[in-house]
């Protein structure tokens, strides 16, 4: 009680209320700190946990139906329901040990077992073909990887509440810079290096840098509606779908257009469907501006597929030009680029040729919006995400504010639609699903909203992450039976909501001021607004 | 009728023209606002006198906001007119023919006359030069208190970015007024006494600093008439007297101000011209020397349970005494808004 409490001194006012619960909270004994280790409560929790994982999986996995002749019979798998149950037991126990108390003793003691239980279970698998020092290695592997990410997490967590500070401090330092510079640099030679390290599957390599670098510009386009301008946009396919079919009826059906006369019409293009949008959905809030804009992607999509006579309907358009250096092909022929170049003709030309001009329409793209988020339209922008009242308050005229975000966001998607028709040399309006525009707005997300960098991570982890993993086949060497690539959606799905749920506002959470007088702070992101519908 | 309410009317009507009828900013006109069958306000009519003070009170609910949001173009009125004027004297000529065109104002160098009714509410601060700010704080809690400043500038910005294209391409007009943009932002952090958290978050500040910043930012639109709409509510005593400097230096720069108040202590000391508001319809109209003593008010601010509402221990002193005569005179419901025709 407080009363016992020297430390506290006496009053003449007894304490009362919350009072009293404070002094009785500072006189009672610390709560155990994080490195005393209950063994009882850790081993019951476990128990507990495991006890219920019985219960749950009793009738989904001890018992199974199967078809046999005059009706189904019951088959137990017992053996399935005990392993599940082992499983979620040293799971909880994990947990238990590694980041709800931390044991450092107790924590090496489990981490070295399973080092030794994952090399172990490599070397006893004999899976033929395999040699044993392969499966050693794997197993030193395997056993490593688990050890680092138990002890990643159990950092993490320790190191949360220090990271939920509101700003962070920073000078504005080559340092701080860093990531974006090597980024680009990496970005910048990344086709001598896939041509240098994979000769064999240089194609296969560009092309997935060719499509992350796409999504990229996508995102960064969507990042000025939906980041900055705070306006939930389901529908940012469509702009992609103009900009395509704008190029592609206009190349088809003139002679002289080629890619680069048409990039900009498809630019302008696009930007005047952006303003058509966003005049209805000018007065619409929350969640019925993303529905109206999910609405508006829909309607592009289904006139493009019905309107048989202007856009080919579901047979697409074909036949589309390809983008031509200094107004020469990439052929083998005296007139092609290698010629003109003096060097070796080689069919990778062509896809090095098409990564650059995706890089630099992306490198574009990020330029024009960090400047624009310097101007007073893009402040205006961000402003309008934070408070559109106040803004009207200020004299902004708030509908030209969201039509002005609406047309360049809608600019640079068409740009990069013009690209895409290009690069395919086909358009179909299956290309323009609302999937696509769940992709994009996707990596908006999870990158951060209104963060540039962040869109190049959630690029990278989607588009990379999933098509890699088709590319993991060597797995099912390892453990036969499980094929990584037939469970890819599952895994991509897994690796959203973990995102999600560790970040909860995308994996980069700053916001860089657009102007500051003496010291470069940034904003943490529980600060910043989401603006409409969210 | 109650003597003191005859004595004071006879000394309003020794001077029919008050400085602030003579020489308004702004004048709010038989205005009417209903909500469907509920009407906040009723046919009210008063002037914002020229580099005044002019405070607006009344009970909670009285419709104080509601003009409020009238004047500054967030709500349409049902009726009535509102005019701003730039420019010394009524221009009587000029209001009526912009009234009788279909113009919502017209721009002079002499003397510019805007309908505020006609108005959006981001053209009443861009040209009519009305700001404002709001009983609940609006930062934008993300961006840094020097990027809150920044936006209030957004119109003259743009003008000097030629509408973005000067800006991308980095021309030295923009760069120049980006720069005297700044220094404006920094001479008023300066005033309101924010200036070593300019670089920090507006969401980060304390309560009484998100106050000034949001007066700092509605100053930063050069306005010509400044609307406060409860600029005290929640702040301490030194707080409340650092608010009066503050006001008192807006008024020496020449803009005019136009407060909500409930301090009494606030509204009392600094303000030239009070009018006071009750279920929608005006009750008095005067210096702080006249509606302080007027029956009407009193009445209607005693009618509120919460007698804090006026917090100076003399005025208190007086309103019970008044009460009390009033009370003998048989208005035993003194409580209640007095009959109209009674104080005529």
């Amino acid at each position: 009680m407080a009363a016992d409490n020297s430390a506290v001194p006496a009053s003449d006012i007894n304490p009362v209320g919350a009072q009293i619960e404070r002094e009785q909270r500072a006189a009672a004994t610390p709560p155990a700190a994080h490195n005393t280790f209950d063994w009882k409560t850790a081993a019951r929790n476990a128990a507990i946990a495991a006890f219920i994982a019985g219960v749950l999986g009793f009738f989904f996995l001890g018992m199974r139906t199967d078809i046999a002749p005059g009706g189904l019979v019951i088959t137990y798998r017992w053996l399935v329901l005990l392993f599940a149950v082992a499983l979620v037991f040293l799971g909880r126990l994990l947990l238990e040990t590694f980041i709800f108390n931390a044991a450092p003793a107790l924590a090496r003691v489990i981490a070295g077992l399973l080092f030794i239980a994952a090399i172990g279970f490599m070397m006893a698998y004999d899976v033929p073909g395999t040699r044993q020092l392969n499966r050693l290695l794997v197993g030193v592997g395997l056993g490593a990887a688990i050890v680092a990410v138990l002890y990643l997490v159990a950092a993490y967590s320790r190191r949360a509440p220090a990271a939920k500070r509101k700003t962070v401090t920073g000078p504005p330092t080559w340092a701080s810079r860093a990531p974006g510079i090597v980024l680009f640099l990496i970005a910048a030679g990344l086709p001598f290096i896939i041509t240098t390290l994979f000769p064999g599957q240089q194609r296969q390599y560009i092309d997935l840098a060719i499509l992350i670098m796409t999504y990229v510009m996508l995102g960064w386009g969507l990042n000025i509606v939906v980041g900055l301008a705070g306006l939930l946009d389901l529908g940012y396919v469509a702009f992609y779908a103009v900009g395509a079919y704008s190029f592609a009826l206009l190349s088809t059906h003139f002679e002289f257009m080629g890619f680069w006369m048409a990039l900009p019409l498809a630019g302008i293009l696009a930007a005047f469907w952006g303003i058509i949008l966003g005049f209805p959905v000018l007065r619409l809030r929350g969640d019925y501006l993303a529905i109206v804009t999910l609405a508006f992607g829909e309607i592009i999509r289904v006139v493009l597929l019905n309107w048989y006579d202007f856009t080919g309907g579901p047979n697409g358009i074909s036949g589309i030009p390809k983008p031509t250096f200094l107004g020469m092909d990439f052929t083998r022929g005296e007139d092609g680029v290698a010629a003109f170049l003096g060097i070796e003709y080689s069919t990778i030309h062509r896809f090095i040729y098409l990564y650059y001009i995706i890089f630099i329409l992306a490198i574009i793209t990020n330029l024009v919006t960090m400047r624009l988020r310097k101007l007073p339209v893009g402040r205006a922008w961000e402003a309008l995400r934070e408070d559109e009242i106040a803004c009207r308050s200020l004299g902004i005229n708030t509908t030209n504010t969201k039509l002005t975000a609406f047309a360049i966001g809608a600019m640079f998607g068409g740009f990069a639609g013009s690209f895409f028709a290009t690069r395919q040399g086909f358009i179909s309006p299956e290309s323009f699903s609302f999937l696509e525009s769940a992709i994009i707005l996707a990596i908006v997300v999870l990158g951060g909203l209104g963060s540039q960098l962040g869109v190049v991570a959630a690029s990278v982890v989607m588009i990379g992450g999933i098509e890699m993993l088709r590319n993991v086949g060597f797995v099912n060497n390892i453990f036969p039976g499980f094929d990584p690539v037939q469970y890819r959606m599952l895994i991509f799905g897994f690796a959203m909501v973990a995102i999600m749920v560790w970040k909860p506002r995308g994996l980069v959470t700053t916001r860089d001021p657009s102007a500051v007088l003496k010291e470069r702070k940034k904003i943490g992101a529980d600060m910043v607004a989401q603006g409409e519908g969210h | 009728m109650s003597t003191a309410a005859t004595a004071l009317s006879a000394e309003t009507a020794a001077q029919p023209q008050a400085k602030w009828d003579r020489d308004p900013i702004l004048t709010v006109e038989h205005l009417t606002m209903r909500f469907g069958g509920l009407t906040a306000v009723n046919d009210l009519s008063f002037s914002v006198g020229h580099g005044d003070i002019t405070a607006l009170i009344g009970p909670n609910g009285a419709g104080k906001t509601t003009v409020f949001n009238c004047v500054t173009g967030f709500y349409k009125p049902t009726e009535g007119r509102i005019v701003m004027r730039h420019g010394p004297g009524m221009q009587q000529e000029t209001v009526d023919a912009v009234t009788a065109s279909d113009k919502r104002y017209r721009a002079a160098n002499d003397g510019s006359v805007f309908l505020l009714e006609r108005m959006p509410d981001f053209e009443i601060s861009k040209r009519a030069k009305v700001a404002r700010t709001f009983q609940n704080i609006r930062l934008f809690s993300g961006m840094t208190v020097l990027e809150n400043l920044l936006v209030a500038q957004h119109n003259p910005l743009m003008i000097a970015s030629a509408f973005t294209v000067g800006g991308i391409l980095g021309l030295p007009n923009y760069r120049r007024a980006q720069r005297e943009a700044i220094d404006k932002a920094v001479s008023w952090l300066e005033q309101v006494n924010l200036i070593d958290r300019a670089d920090d978050p507006a969401g980060d500040l304390p309560y009484g600093a998100q106050r000034r910043l949001e007066i700092a930012r509605a100053m930063c639109t050069e306005p010509k008439l400044l609307c406060l709409d409860e600029p005290a509510a929640g702040l301490n005593p030194r707080e409340s007297s650092e608010l009066n400097e503050l006001l008192q230096h807006i008024r020496g720069t020449g803009t005019s101000v136009l407060l909500i108040e409930h301090d009494m202590g606030v509204v009392m000391e600094i303000s030239d011209h009070i009018v006071v508001l009750d279920y929608g319809v005006k009750i008095s109209d005067g210096d702080s020397g006249f509606v302080r003593n007027d029956p009407k008010v009193i009445a209607a601010y005693l009618g509120v349970d919460d007698e804090d509402e006026i917090d100076i221990p003399e005025v208190r002193q007086e309103l019970v005494e008044l009460e009390k005569e009033a009370r003998r005179q048989g208005h035993a419901d003194a409580g209640l808004k007095l009959p109209k025709g009674d104080s005529e």
